[in-house]
Order: structure tokens, then C-alpha cells, then sequence
């Protein structure tokens, strides 16, 4: 389980920059934070320890009641972003607590980015599933991004389960691993990344410190 | 909220607008021969400008042996060490891609002649 802190924020686009060697350093650029601590969870309350932040202003009419309530006991402005970073010890914060890049990570860091990938509507085999598609010559029609055959005849008389078939891709929650942070502006709350994080401009992330680094 | 337009604009420490479409340009580009660094020099006419804050680039064109070469130049790299401008000229495009298509005394353009006294 991964038990670092991390940030949440959105994602702002990818763009370049010159670093020290004079290298292109292809960064994805992330607003990041102020994340502000809406619930602290301990082993005696909650059987666990973690802190709740949130991340992006919401509008109060499009919070539900039961969220409105736990917004105002923590006396924190409704967000529409919330999520819990695992840790061993949180005596370190309380409720209502901002949090901003520069605290949490460090230029060199390897990093791990949780988001929501672009969704691509029902896709064929070639594009959800890496299939090779089908000869386009000799007299191939009709069959040319094709999955191929499903299985055998009457044994077992059926197809296997998880056979890879067309259907919905993307738009799930997927986690890039060990990316490294390629710099920090903390006056802006940017953090640039090096390389491409999941999903489309202005969708929110999370970015935690890595778990095999 | 951030705009990527203005983090890309900040990325670069000074921006450089002597430079201009149909100018005739030394380009100083820093190259590593072995162990040892040289300048390089490629002169020639300023053809296009693509303004994207850091990642801006300039392509610059001249004829060699008789051949049309073109270079892209990303001028805010450390690597370019110094951009001359050495004349400039009349020119009524931001794109001068037409020269591609000219050959000899067609692909000449009309020099300001008094470039320099201007400044």
C-alpha cells in the first residue's frame, strides 16, 4: 500500500524546458495544490490512520447534503476533489491544515500519478487490446481489424472467460509509476513532470510519492 | 487558473524580438567535437517564426553547392550561443515558404539599406 504523501491537482498540459545540461526536458505541467486537510483519521476513531484533503473549489449547490455536513464540521469551503493519503503517523496535521507542493515533494523525486484516463468510447480489438488485426492482401475482405477466432468447436463448447473482445476503453482510474519530478515552482503551485501523465487537460489528479522507489 | 501559454512563457529567461522574417541571420549553435567545443556557424535567410514561449523556433534557409538546406533552430537552447542579425529585408509574409519554389536572381529579396542607421 502506498503510505506517502502526495498532492492532489489538474492536469495543465505538456510543454518543454532546457535544464542545467541544456537537455529538452519534456515535462507534463500540474497545478498542484493548495490541498487542504478536511478530516484526520486515527487507529482509535477509524482503525486506520490517514488524512482526507480536497482539492478544487466546488460550488455549494452541487455538493450533497451529507457531503455539505462533513464540509462544514470541518469548517472547510466544499471541493470536488476528496481523498485519503495512508500514513503511519498523522499527528503532523489537523483539520482545515493547507498543504502546498513545495512541502511534499523535491526536485528528483520519483513519483506515482493516479488519474482518470481518456476515455475512448467502445473500441475494437486493435486499439483496446493490441490485437494485430488480420492480413490486408490475398484476398482478405471484410476482416481486416478483426480479432480472430474466439475459441474451439464443441470443446468446450464455449468461450473462455476474459476472452479479450471489443468494448469500452478508457476513462478508468490508472496509476503511471515512477515518474520523477522535473521541478517545482511552489509560488504557482506547479509541479512539472517528466512525461506524460493519464488523462485530458484540466482533468484532476493525484500525485503521490512512489511506491517501488 | 494556471495557463500553459503563460508557464511556457515563463520557462524562458529573456525573449528576443530583433530577430525578423526575411532577415539574414548567423546563427552560433555550440557543438561538442569529441572532447572539445566549437562554434558553429550557419548563416542564412530567416524563412519562418513559430512563437510557442520555449519552444519557439526559427527556420533558417540558404543554398549550399547549389543545394537548398534548411535548418530549425530552437532559440531559446543553450546550445545557440549567439544570433547576428546581419541585414534585413522587404518582406510582406510571415512565412516566406515560396522561396522554396524560386531559384537564382527569383529567390533575391529587397534589402532595407539603411537597417542599421534605422536603429
Amino acid at each position: 500500500m502506498n503510505k506517502n504523501t502526495g498532492i492532489l491537482g489538474r492536469k495543465i498540459g505538456m510543454t518543454q524546458f532546457f535544464n542545467d545540461k541544456g537537455q529538452i526536458e519534456p515535462v507534463t505541467v500540474v497545478e498542484a495544490g493548495p490541498i487542504v486537510v478536511t478530516q484526520v483519521k486515527t487507529t482509535e476513531t477509524d482503525g486506520y490512520n490517514a488524512i482526507q484533503v480536497g482539492f478544487a473549489t466546488q460550488k455549494e449547490q452541487r455538493v450533497t447534503k451529507a457531503l455539505k455536513g462533513h464540509f462544514a464540521k470541518a469548517g472547510v469551503a466544499p471541493t470536488k476533489l476528496l481523498r485519503e493519503f495512508r500514513m503511519d503517523d498523522v499527528s503532523a496535521y489537523s483539520v482545515g491544515q493547507q498543504i502546498t507542493v513545495g512541502e511534499v515533494f523535491t526536485v528528483g523525486q520519483k513519483i506515482d500519478v493516479t488519474g482518470t484516463s481518456k476515455g475512448r468510447g467502445f473500441s475494437g480489438v486493435m486499439k483496446r487490446h493490441n490485437f494485430a488485426g488480420f492480413i490486408r492482401s490475398h484476398g482478405t475482405h471484410e476482416f481486416f481489424r478483426h480479432g480472430g477466432s474466439l475459441g474451439t468447436r464443441l470443446t468446450p463448447g464455449h468461450v473462455a472467460k476474459g476472452k479479450k473482445m471489443p468494448g469500452h476503453e478508457g476513462d478508468k482510474r490508472t496509476t503511471v509509476q515512477n515518474l520523477v519530478v522535473a521541478k517545482i515552482d511552489a509560488e504557482n503551485n506547479l509541479l512539472f513532470i517528466r512525461g506524460g501523465i493519464p488523462g485530458a487537460r484540466n482533468k484532476l489528479v493525484m500525485v503521490r510519492g512512489a511506491v517501488k522507489a | 487558473m494556471a495557463n500553459l501559454q503563460q508557464i511556457e512563457k515563463s520557462l524562458v529567461e529573456q525573449s528576443d524580438d530583433s530577430i525578423q522574417i526575411g532577415d539574414t541571420v548567423k546563427v552560433h549553435v555550440r557543438i561538442l567535437d569529441g572532447a572539445k567545443e566549437r562554434v558553429q556557424i550557419f548563416q542564412g535567410t530567416v524563412i519562418a517564426r513559430k512563437h510557442a514561449g520555449v519552444r519557439e523556433t526559427i527556420t533558417v534557409r540558404k543554398i549550399s553547392n547549389g543545394v537548398g538546406v534548411e535548418r530549425v533552430f530552437p532559440i531559446h537552447a543553450p546550445v545557440i550561443s549567439k544570433i547576428e542579425v546581419k541585414s534585413r529585408h522587404y518582406v510582406r509574409r510571415a512565412k516566406l515558404y515560396y522561396l522554396r519554389n524560386l531559384r537564382g536572381k527569383k529567390a533575391r529579396l529587397r534589402e532595407i539599406k539603411d537597417f542599421y542607421s534605422k536603429k
